[in-house]
């Protein structure tokens, strides 16, 4: 088991070399440079050699990539172009905002389509199963946006519930965080509720179907024991893959809910600094959630291996 | 393959025999509305494009304009208008362009297997091991924002899934009887290609490609929505989201009607690849996706 686990370690970190060579070649191969982006239109020749020469552009691009590799790897995320600043301190006080609200979203949407899924999978063809596909599938299309303003114009605007904003203060009660924090937090979950659940109700469908269950029932075990002792154990590790590939649903959401309501997050500095092709803050911000992506996906595998005694030997 | 399509089908049977169910049929009907007022918008639209039509901005339904106005005093409906022209040719492009990387590197490196399918699979996988959203905002950040770059962009981060999809769909047909005959006799790879292998894919690439221009409307409205997409004075349906989104707390529905017509495309979009897979193969597209 051990074996395996390492080999999966090195494959992630492979993964991870491989998107931090993504992200360095296409925001640095390009017909111009950073420092044609930070002189912008006043740039004269000599300034953009001068320039060049002190941020060090002249040596070759697979030097820059180390460079910049082993800085990330010592924790410097370089400076950005915008506000001068170190990028590790600008990021710093926004990860919070960011980490909270996926977490937030995560613990409420991971077991609720878990819990939905497999009671439409234990009914399938029926009409809930019916309804809650027709329903997910309608919603799957929806863009989170969407969600988001239908949310604020009802809850913030007509019934005043909750607060359309998601700034929070250190000093606040916990009501008053419930209130900043409910909206975003709705709609983050809503935006991966229905893929989430579709999928583990295919998964455990999957495992419904197999020759094993059906013996188990012709056996005459009683629903709970097949449910819980037959299938369960082997519907753990799809569901595990299933929650980490809707990280990367999450990430897209958390986009769109930190700009409709205003959290100073993560997301945010990353969309601000696309905005101002601020290169380095791009780099750093893509890297950070290339490697919890990343990371997550490592999660849910090895948990799996851990669960399942079948993938600790491989074919 | 032989054409199958050499019976005459009385006309009556065309419908019966598309086995619409009313899912189908209520969504068809929305798509058709949208692509009849995107051909013949201009002629249908009360005031121009970008015109400002009252001093009053964000008036409410009925005042102004039958939809009210922008934060600029714009006619909304106008622009809803002329929006949908941006939204669905930008879309169909997009996606267009994702099948032409997909499709072709997918066929070819089915055919041409070795080498060649090791290192674009590889390729593929690594730009798959990354959040879609993420690789998009990264390329636009480093190369700004213009349509051929969004539809370049959005192009290829949608054509991994195009590519997966094709060269699945290729090594499968590609090792059938009737590939193998058509070797035997002789025929070329391109003919294999077109006349063997392109005409028994055309079910899930169809099916493939109405997901993907699902997908790509709602990625490019959600980048326009983040001011990265269609840039002002043009109407798109997320611009004018994100646009009009401060005239939510004054009443205004101005960015809801745009955003509520996004879903109702998209939504309908997805419910008619999901009718159509089942017709074809009893199987719904969320199954297909889930994979």
């Amino acid at each position: 088991m051990l074996r395996i686990i390492s080999t999966r370690l090195a494959q992630g970190l492979l993964t991870l070399l491989l998107a931090s060579i993504i992200i360095f070649s296409a925001t640095e191969i390009l017909p111009g440079d950073v420092a044609e982006a930070i002189l912008g239109q006043s740039r004269t020749e000599e300034a953009l050699a001068a320039l060049r020469e002190e941020m060090g552009l002249n040596r070759p691009a697979i030097v820059r990539y180390f460079d910049w590799l082993g800085g990330m790897v010592q924790g410097d995320l370089g400076t950005s172009l915008a506000t001068k600043r170190p990028v590790a301190d600008m990021i710093e006080n926004r990860m919070w905002n960011t980490l909270r609200l996926a977490l937030l979203a995560a613990a409420i949407s991971v077991p609720l389509s878990v819990a939905l899924g497999l009671w439409s999978a234990m009914r399938a063809g029926g009409r809930v199963d019916k309804t809650l596909a027709m329903t997910t599938l309608a919603l799957i299309a929806v863009p989170e946006f969407f969600i988001g303003l239908i949310l604020m114009k009802v809850f913030a605007v007509e019934l005043r519930w909750f607060s359309a904003t998601a700034n929070t203060r250190p000093y606040f009660d916990f009501s008053e965080n419930f209130r900043a924090l409910a909206l975003p937090v709705a709609t983050l979950s809503f935006a991966v509720l229905a893929h989430m659940m579709r999928m583990t109700r295919s998964s455990v469908i999957n495992i419904f179907t197999s020759p094993y269950m059906e013996m188990a029932a012709l056996k005459g075990l009683p629903k709970r024991r097949l449910v819980v002792r037959h299938a369960l154990p082997n519907a753990l590790s799809p569901i595990l893959t299933v929650i980490a590939l809707n990280l990367s649903y999450m990430v897209s959401g958390v986009i769109i809910v930190e700009t409709i309501f205003g959290v100073p997050g993560l997301t945010r500095l990353l969309v601000d600094g696309v905005t101002l092709r601020d290169i380095p803050l791009i780099q750093a911000c893509a890297m950070i959630f290339g490697a919890v992506y990343i990371l997550l996906n490592l999660l849910a595998d090895i948990l799996s291996i851990m669960a399942n005694p079948r993938l600790r030997y491989p074919k | 393959m032989s054409e199958t399509s050499d019976t005459v089908v009385p006309r009556a049977s065309v419908f019966a025999g598309l086995r619409l169910t009313w899912t189908a049929m209520i969504a068809g009907s929305i798509l058709l509305f949208w692509l009849v007022l995107a051909l013949f918008g201009p002629w249908i639209a009360p005031h121009g494009e970008a015109e400002i039509i009252s001093g009053q901005t964000f008036a409410p339904l009925g005042e102004g304009g039958l939809l009210g106005t922008d934060k600029l005093g714009r006619d909304v409906l106008s622009r809803l208008i002329y929006g949908v022209r941006t939204t669905l040719l930008l879309a169909l492009v997009t996606t267009v362009v994702s099948f032409a990387f997909g499709v072709t590197l997918g066929f070819a490196a089915a055919i041409l297997k070795g080498w060649f399918d090791i290192v674009v699979s590889r390729i593929v996988e690594a730009f798959m091991a990354f959040p879609s959203t993420l690789l998009a905002l990264v390329i636009i950040g480093a190369f700004g924002t213009s349509i051929t770059v969004l539809v370049l962009t959005v192009g290829l981060v949608l054509s991994t899934s195009v590519f997966r999809v094709s060269r699945a769909l290729g090594y499968d047909i590609g090792v059938m009887d009737f590939v193998e005959a058509a070797r035997a006799r002789g025929e070329g790879t391109w003919w294999i290609l077109t006349r063997e292998i392109l005409p028994n894919c055309m079910a899930p690439l169809i099916a493939e490609f109405g997901l993907r221009f699902t997908f790509s409307i709602l990625f490019l409205s959600g980048l326009s929505f983040l001011g990265l997409g269609i840039q002002e004075p043009a109407a798109d349906w997320g611009l004018m989201v994100q646009e009009n989104v401060g005239g939510l707390f004054l009443g205004s529905s101005a960015a809801l009607i745009p955003a509520a017509c996004i879903a109702s495309l998209t939504v309908s979009m997805n419910l008619l690849v999901d009718w159509f897979q089942q017709r074809q193969q009893g199987e719904t597209v969320l199954e297909k996706i889930d994979q």
